[in-house]
Parts: structure tokens; C-alpha cells; sequence
């Protein structure tokens, strides 16, 4: 007998499905498709930061030749929003503009330069308001609100108390507080944002290409904005070029460019530029932390008080869940019994913020573990050995009842321990150097989504037809992150076949079922379970198939991917053979898998929002940072980063390896030089050079740790691999400045001029604590 | 005012009326259709748009189109022949050089660039080659196994 198995990939070194195209120039981004005839559109943006409208005049604008549509608020009376309970944003904006860059009006024109000079003749007179561009500012007594139903610009305040704190402070052997300072940083994602809407004047259809982490969510807010019935509206996601939470909202470019489309009865191509993208950013908020940890002895927690006050910029976005998540997690990743959280979500001035990948929890646990390294030194603690007195043990349920089910940290600390040679080498280094370490955590998508429906979480279809070939139908949104090569995998390892036999399609809402979209880190987990159920399902009708050509019971079936047989010595039956069997009792073949989150993962009812957190796995990470610090400039080298990550199972190790190092390398970016810097509102680092990622010149080695805790709801066993290392980055670099230097930085980014005036200061004997320095 | 440009374009005479003001990027992507060649900043800074200009990387943004006449310009659909990968195309794809791939084909354009001029580079050296590009995803890591990984696939006889 020949020796047949079945197909294996989960575990494996996977490149990526659509790989080719993107290596080779044929993957194609929305500003790629040019449709003949296409108008050009470009926003009129308010250059101040908050005023009244008086008039918008477009009526220079629209007589110049070649312009074919121009919108403006009056266009358009309904408000968009991600969260149901905060669709307050204007497409453009309608009394009133809060912050420098927000649309006001946009112009379709036959070409580019047309539609630049229609912008020139646009005049906008308004009456100037008081400007808020700290969240200070906005909150002091007697500033009027930026949105009339929130005073004091207050977008959400979050107070919660577990435990008793003050007593857990007083039963501690020490009680260390620290202030801390996180600036604004972007996403910066290489595509900029565009939208192409073509509107169909003859059967009132719409169709948008769009530059979306979120089809659906876009599909929803075209409803609204224009006034269309769902079914008229199509949405389609071509390859995007990265989105790192931007795109986890609907844009306002998608909006403008079917409300223009529908005006000038055609076809719109909208495309922003870099320093656009940057002043709409919804990025990461500019974070103030006060953070208080009590610690026994043994290096126990005793007890945590936190104060976090975002600056949350002009509108509401996903604001209140960004405040909430500060709060929520700062749990489940130690054990904690006593949890006093007070959160304050600001309205300013300034673009909106968004859900920068880590949503919410890397800011407040840059200031957690930058803490506990110092309480920790203050006891005589190592600082593994801090973080080892104070693990959970899954299964449990945290004080804010969120479910752990898996958790691999102490692997985690055991890889970086190890491998980073921690033991023989901390507090041996020469001078200017040093070793620091950090850890983090995230969810594998949020339990509950934003968008409430009661339908499954997610669905996979899977169609099989007379070729043999298996099409996977999804509307999760792969934007780089793998998500299309991870389904695919999932199916073809359910099936035991090869790749090749499965082709993907996702992202056009004509044709796939909906999905809620990529954000969270939900896709792996969620729609991951969706397809290996929407395989089960065919594979239980092939076997079905197989039995009765080769009269056999089904459990009879052998099922080895290209081969169906009934026992090891039938010869049995080919993968085509099989399926021309199946196709007999339907025709062409689609199944559904489904996935939805079990109760218990929805988080508690233990204080207003307690559901945000939730999940059904939450993925761990361990980080040791070498840096070395050079007195003369305050430049600081990071030398090396030892990670390990606990993704519950790596279903294909290169990917995993690729979102560990990119989180890794996101993190260094915020705690080293990215900063989002405003000038009376306007923002001065709108451009790649002034707003510094680190270049590969910059950039250390990165060594990767798998830990797989085998998660017991994940598919094969993961969790998320794509946000969950970024956060340990920031503390762990600091901590390790700390040891190089003697100093630590609690404001972010550590610049070299920062440091530099840091030893400055410290030569000229100043003992004062400024800029954070202690 | 326009002129008419001769020049080579991915190993064809191109013979095109194009305005003097017009951009060799904007040339490639709206006249040509060659849309592999990529947008990231508003000039210079993030190196998404690196075309070669006789065997050298050049940011087609800042280089306009009338100034490569008589040149040959290579861009990211040149590289496959006979549709098969290029070492480094393959190098990206099977290391994972790439993740969303807006970056990639100015990273592969460099890369490409580096191997026809230094076959066997040291990680300082590509450092140095990649060092005006920037990549949001991948952190570098991958990107360096990538060119190294492409290294020596031309080792093995593969045009870069």
C-alpha cells in the first residue's frame, strides 16, 4: 500500500497566501485602481482649532470649470461614530469645527489639479472659540464644551474601587507612587488613507473601495451618512497597507468620497496625503498616569490605585472603551485583590484619538511596570522574582471577573530569563549599560463587539464545486497581519489537504459573509474557530460522500485529505472522486462555520463598563531590553530584545514571529522617539521626518520565544499574537535605562535630548524631580 | 510644457509625451499603469516609491519624469521573469520580508539595487542600503533575513 497521510501545515513556517502579490506589484491598494474617468476629490480642512461656522462659500469653487461636486455640512445632518452610544462626528463639519484639519467641505473635480484650486476658492468665515489643547485645559473650570451633551468635556469619567485599598496600603511593607506621562503617538501605517465610491445613478447603488480595517462597520456608517438602504450600499476592502487600530472606525475619507460620488453621479477617487493622514490620526492618546502600588515583603501585591487621564482629542470615537480598557486591564494579568481605578476621558482641540494597536492598556502598563520595578528595588527584589510572587493560575476568574483561561506568563518569564542570560549578567554590566524587563498582555478579541446584534461572532462559508477546488469565503479584513493565510491553514489542516486546493476570498461584502472586522485581535481567535467549524462540516458531508460510494457507515471513513477510504486496505477513493460523489445530492456545495464567545467571557457587571476586557483568551508576553547609553549625546541603543510570547498555540511560527517583532518594534518607536507635537493645535510633526519611527538603522535584533499554553477555547489551542508584546516594550526599556543610567524616565519617548538634559541637571547636583526624572 | 521621453521602462523603448513638471512616480502609476511602485509620504521620507535608475535606487517622487531620458528605469513588475519570482522577491515572500506590503516593492527595488552592485552584503551593509526606507510592520528583523535569504538564492544562480 502506498502510504497516504493527510496534510499538515498548523505549527509549520507558513508564508503567506497573498505573498506573491504583494512581492511582485500586482497586490492592489484602493489608490491603485484607476477607473477611467474618475474625478478627483480633495477636503477643505479648517485651519483653526475651534471655532463657530458662520459660512462656508463654495460658489467661486463651483463655478471654476472641471468642478463637479462640491459637499459641505449642509450636505449632510446625520452624525457617524463607532460606538452606538457616541455617533457624534460630522462627516463634515456642520456650526461648529473643534479641531485644525477637521473637513468642513470637499470637491470633486476632472482632475487633481482642478480640484486643489476649487479648495483655494473656498471661503469660510467663522467666529473663533476658546481652543483646549491639553486635556487640563478642557477640564478647568468655567471651558465651554466642546459637544453641548458633555460639560466640563468630560467624554467619560470611570471610577471603580475593589477590595479595600487604603487598608491593602496599609497592611504593605512599602508603598511606592509615580507620575507619569505617555505622549500622543500615530499609527503612521504606510498606505494612506483613500476611498474610490462609485455611485450607480441609474439603480441608486453605491460601491466603495476603501482603506478599511472594518468593511462592515464602513458598510453601516455609508447607511447612515447617506441615507441608504444597506442593501444598496457595497463595500469592498482591497489589500490594505497597514492599520494598527486607524482603521478601526469608519474614516471620514470613505464618508466624503460617496457623499461627493452621489453628488456628481459618478465615480470619486479620494485619496489623502501623508500630513492628512497624520492630522486625523486616531492614534493613541496623550496618557497622564498616577500610579500607587503597595507591596508586602515577599514582593506581594497588596494593593493599586491608578489615575489615568486621556486626552482624547475632538470627538468621541472609541474614547469611553479606551478608558475603560486602562482600567479593566489592569487586571488578568497578576493576581489582585485590591483595584482602585479613576479614569477621565477628555475632550480637547486636538484630531481624535483612536485604538491604537494595545488599545487602551500600554500606557497604563508602561506606568505598572515601571512601578513595580522601583517598589520591587525597594524591598531588595529582583525584579522576576516580583512578578513570580504575584501570578494568576488558569482557570480563574479576576476580581473584575474576567475569565483566564490559559496563561503562559511563567514560561514566558522563564524564556527571557534564560535566554537573555539575565542571572549571571544583571547588575554586572559595564557602565552605560543595562538590562531591564517588563511584562504585558492582551485580549484575543473582545467578548462582546462594539456593534451588539445577537448574531454569531463570526462566520466562515466554505463553497465546493465541481473543479475540487474549496473557496473560503470571509469578510475578516487581512491588512498584513496574516489573517487570510491563517483561515486558510485552518481549513486545509481540518481537511488534510494542501494549501493549494483553497483559495480565499475576503473583503467584498457582495460576496462574503459579514464579518465585524480586524481589530482586537479577534480574527485568529474568532473567525479562526468559524472556519475549522466550517470544515468540520464539509468534511462530515465528504465522509458522508464516501460512505456510500464505497458502502461503508461513515465512521467507517478514513479521511487522509486526498484520500477517502473505508479501512487500510480499501484502495478507496480520490479527493475528486469524492466530492463528483457529494455534488450529486445538491449540486455545488457551501457550508457555514459559526463562532460566538461563551457567557462567562463577557466580563461583569461590577462597575459601569465592566464588560470591556473580556475575552475568551488573553495572550502574555516577557521581555528583557540590553541597552547601552551613551553619556556624551544621551543617545540610547537598544542592543537587544529577548521576547517570549504566549500566543496558546503558533498556528504558523513566521507570522507569529513577524507580529511579535513588529509589536516589539511599535512599542520602541512610542518609548524612544515617536511623539504626535502641536503648536497651538496644529500638528508639527505631520510628516515621516519629524515624526521619527525608528529606521532599520535604529533597530536591535529581536528574539522570539513561542510559549503555547494551549488555550482550551482556541483554535488548536491559540490566542492572539499581534499586540500583546508591544506594551512590555516601553517599562522594560526604561527599567533597563534605569540600571544603565541610575535614572528612570516616567515621560515618554526617552529623546536623546531628554536624557541628555538628564545628566545635565544630575551633574549640576540638582536633586529636583523634573521631566519625570527621579 | 511637455516633451517627449525616450527611455528603457522595465526593458521596453518608451516613447511618451509627458509634462515637465510631471513626477516619474506619478508618470509610472497614472499614465503607465505600473501601480507596483507606491505612495507613502509627501516627498522623500519613507522611501515606498524606490525605483531603479540604471541599476541605482532612486525615489521616483522626487525625480521627474523627463530626467530619465535616455535611462533605464526598473520597477518592482520588472524584477519576475518569465513569472518566476527574483531571489529577492522570493526572499521577502518566504522570510516574510513583508507583511502588508505597502512598503515592499521600494524595499525589494533597494534590495535589488544593493545585490546587483555587492552580491554578498554584510547586515551593516544592508542596513545601510535599506536606511532611507521605512517598514511599519515587520520591525526589520525579517527584512534582513529577507535580503540575506535572497543573497543566497543568487548565490545558487537566481538574478536578484
Amino acid at each position: 500500500m502506498n502510504e497516504v497521510t493527510p496534510a499538515h501545515n498548523i505549527g509549520d513556517y507558513v508564508p503567506m497566501v497573498d505573498g506573491p502579490e504583494k512581492v511582485s506589484g500586482r497586490a492592489k491598494y484602493t489608490a491603485d485602481f484607476v477607473v477611467p474617468g474618475m474625478l478627483a476629490g480633495r477636503i477643505f480642512r479648517s485651519p483653526y482649532s475651534h471655532a463657530e461656522i458662520l459660512e462656508v462659500d463654495v460658489a467661486e469653487a463651483a463655478r471654476l470649470p472641471g468642478v463637479k461636486a462640491i459637499v459641505t455640512g449642509a450636505d449632510c445632518d446625520k452624525a457617524f461614530g463607532v460606538l452606538p452610544v457616541a455617533r457624534t462626528e460630522h462627516v463634515l463639519a456642520r456650526d461648529r469645527v473643534r479641531y485644525r484639519g477637521e473637513p468642513i467641505a470637499a470637491v470633486a473635480a476632472i482632475d487633481d489639479a482642478t480640484a486643489k484650486e476649487a479648495l483655494r476658492r473656498i471661503k469660510l468665515k467663522v467666529r473663533e472659540l476658546p481652543a483646549y489643547h491639553t486635556a487640563q485645559q478642557a477640564m478647568a473650570p468655567g471651558a465651554i464644551a466642546l459637544h453641548e451633551h458633555r460639560p466640563h468635556n468630560l467624554e467619560r469619567d470611570v471610577l471603580f474601587e475593589l477590595g479595600d485599598v487604603e487598608a491593602a496600603f496599609a497592611a504593605a511593607e512599602l508603598v511606592r507612587e509615580g507620575i507619569y506621562n505617555c505622549a500622543e503617538v500615530c499609527q503612521n501605517q504606510m498606505e494612506m488613507h483613500a476611498a474610490i465610491a462609485d455611485y450607480d445613478v441609474v439603480r441608486d447603488r453605491m460601491t466603495v473601495h476603501a482603506s478599511t480595517q472594518v468593511p462592515y462597520y464602513v458598510h453601516l456608517m455609508l447607511a447612515q451618512i447617506l441615507d441608504m438602504d444597506m442593501s444598496r450600499i457595497r463595500v469592498i476592502k482591497p489589500h490594505v497597507g497597514g492599520g494598527f487600530g486607524c482603521r478601526t472606525e469608519t474614516l471620514n475619507v470613505e464618508l466624503i468620497a460617496a457623499l461627493l460620488a452621489r453628488k456628481a453621479g459618478g465615480c470619486v477617487r479620494l485619496v489623502v496625503n501623508r500630513e492628512e493622514t497624520f492630522i486625523t490620526h486616531r492614534g493613541r492618546p496623550e496618557t497622564d498616569i498616577r500610579l500607587k502600588i503597595g507591596m508586602r515583603k515577599d514582593g506581594r501585591i497588596t494593593g493599586v490605585e491608578c489615575e489615568c487621564i486621556q486626552r482624547g482629542g475632538a470627538h468621541s470615537g472609541y474614547g469611553i472603551v479606551t478608558i475603560l480598557y486602562a482600567g479593566s486591564m489592569l487586571y488578568a494579568i497578576y493576581a489582585l485583590d485590591n483595584v482602585k481605578y479613576i479614569g477621565k476621558r477628555v475632550l480637547t482641540n486636538t484630531p481624535p484619538c483612536g485604538a491604537f494597536r494595545g488599545h487602551g492598556t500600554v500606557d497604563v502598563r508602561f506606568a505598572f511596570e515601571s512601578l513595580l520595578d522601583e517598589t520591587a528595588r525597594g524591598l531588595g527584589l529582583d525584579p522576576f522574582a516580583v512578578r513570580r510572587a504575584n501570578l494568576l493560575q488558569a482557570l480563574t476568574f479576576t476580581q473584575n471577573d474576567l475569565m483566564v483561561n490559559s496563561y503562559g506568563l511563567p514560561e514566558c518569564l522563564d524564556w527571557v530569563e534564560r535566554e537573555s542570560g539575565w542571572k549571571a549578567r544583571k547588575g554586572k554590566l559595564r557602565r552605560g549599560k543595562g538590562l531591564g524587563m517588563a511584562c504585558s498582555h492582551y485580549i484575543s478579541g473582545a467578548s462582546k463587539p462594539v456593534n451588539w446584534t445577537g448574531e454569531p461572532h463570526a462566520t466562515v462559508k466554505l463553497k465546493l464545486d465541481f473543479d475540487g477546488s474549496i473557496v473560503l469565503l470571509t469578510g475578516a479584513a487581512e491588512i498584513g497581519q496574516g489573517s487570510s493565510t491563517v483561515l486558510v491553514q485552518s481549513v486545509a489542516e481540518v481537511l488534510g489537504l494542501d494549501l493549494s486546493r483553497i483559495r480565499i476570498v475576503s473583503g467584498d461584502s457582495e460576496v462574503v459573509p459579514k464579518d465585524n472586522g480586524s481589530y482586537s485581535s479577534r480574527v485568529t481567535f474568532m473567525v479562526g474557530n468559524a472556519a475549522i467549524e466550517a470544515a468540520q462540516n464539509l468534511k462530515a458531508l465528504l465522509i458522508a460522500a464516501a460512505a456510500r460510494k464505497l458502502e461503508a457507515k461513515p465512521d467507517e471513513i478514513e479521511c487522509l485529505g486526498e484520500l477517502y477510504r473505508a479501512g487500510a486496505q480499501d484502495k478507496g477513493l480520490s479527493f475528486n472522486e469524492v466530492v463528483t460523489e457529494a455534488l450529486k445530492d445538491s449540486g455545488t456545495i457551501t457550508v457555514t462555520g459559526n463562532y460566538s464567545t461563551i457567557p462567562q467571557s463577557h466580563g461583569g457587571k461590577k462597575y459601569r463598563g465592566a464588560a470591556i476586557g473580556g475575552t475568551m483568551g488573553y495572550s502574555y508576553s516577557a521581555q528583557v531590553v540590553e541597552v547601552t547609553v551613551d553619556e556624551e549625546t544621551g543617545v540610547v541603543t537598544v542592543d537587544k530584545v529577548w521576547v517570549a510570547h504566549d500566543c496558546g498555540k503558533a498556528l504558523n511560527r513566521l507570522t507569529v514571529e513577524g507580529q511579535v517583532q513588529g509589536s516589539v518594534w511599535m512599542g520602541m518607536g512610542q518609548a524612544m522617539s515617536e511623539e504626535a507635537a502641536y503648536h497651538d493645535g496644529l500638528m508639527v510633526t505631520a510628516n515621516m521626518l519629524d515624526y521619527r519611527v525608528p529606521t532599520i538603522q535604529d533597530s536591535p535584533p529581536i528574539e522570539v520565544g513561542i510559549v503555547e499554553s494551549i488555550d482550551p477555547h482556541g483554535p488548536f489551542g491559540a490566542k492572539e499574537a499581534g499586540e500583546g508584546s508591544l506594551a512590555a516594550f516601553l517599562p522594560a526599556l526604561t527599567n533597563a535605562i534605569a540600571e544603565a543610567t541610575g535614572l528612570r524616565f516616567n515621560n515618554l519617548p526617552v529623546t536623546p535630548d531628554r536624557v541628555f538634559a538628564a545628566f545635565e541637571k544630575r551633574a549640576r547636583g540638582d536633586k529636583a524631580n523634573g521631566g519625570g526624572i527621579s | 510644457m511637455a516633451r517627449i521621453l525616450q527611455f528603457t521602462l522595465n526593458g521596453r523603448a518608451r516613447n511618451d509625451a509627458v509634462p515637465d513638471n510631471l513626477l516619474l512616480l506619478d508618470y509610472l502609476r497614472e499614465a503607465v499603469g505600473l501601480t507596483g511602485t507606491k505612495t507613502g509620504c509627501d516627498g522623500g521620507e519613507c522611501g515606498a516609491c524606490t525605483v531603479l535608475v540604471d541599476d541605482a535606487p532612486r525615489l521616483s517622487c522626487l525625480t521627474l519624469a523627463v530626467s530619465v531620458e535616455g535611462r533605464r528605469v526598473d520597477t518592482i513588475e520588472s524584477l519576475a521573469k518569465d513569472g518566476h519570482l527574483s531571489a529577492v522577491q522570493r526572499g521577502f515572500h518566504e522570510k516574510l520580508g513583508s507583511q502588508c506590503g505597502y512598503c515592499t516593492p521600494g524595499y525589494i527595488m533597494a534590495s535589488a539595487g544593493l545585490l546587483r552592485r555587492n552580491a554578498n552584503p554584510s547586515d551593516a551593509e544592508i542596513r545601510e542600503a535599506l536606511g532611507s526606507n521605512i517598514c511599519r510592520c515587520t520591525g526589520y528583523v525579517k527584512i534582513i533575513e529577507a535580503v540575506k535569504h535572497a543573497a543566497s538564492l543568487c548565490a545558487a544562480g537566481l538574478t536578484p
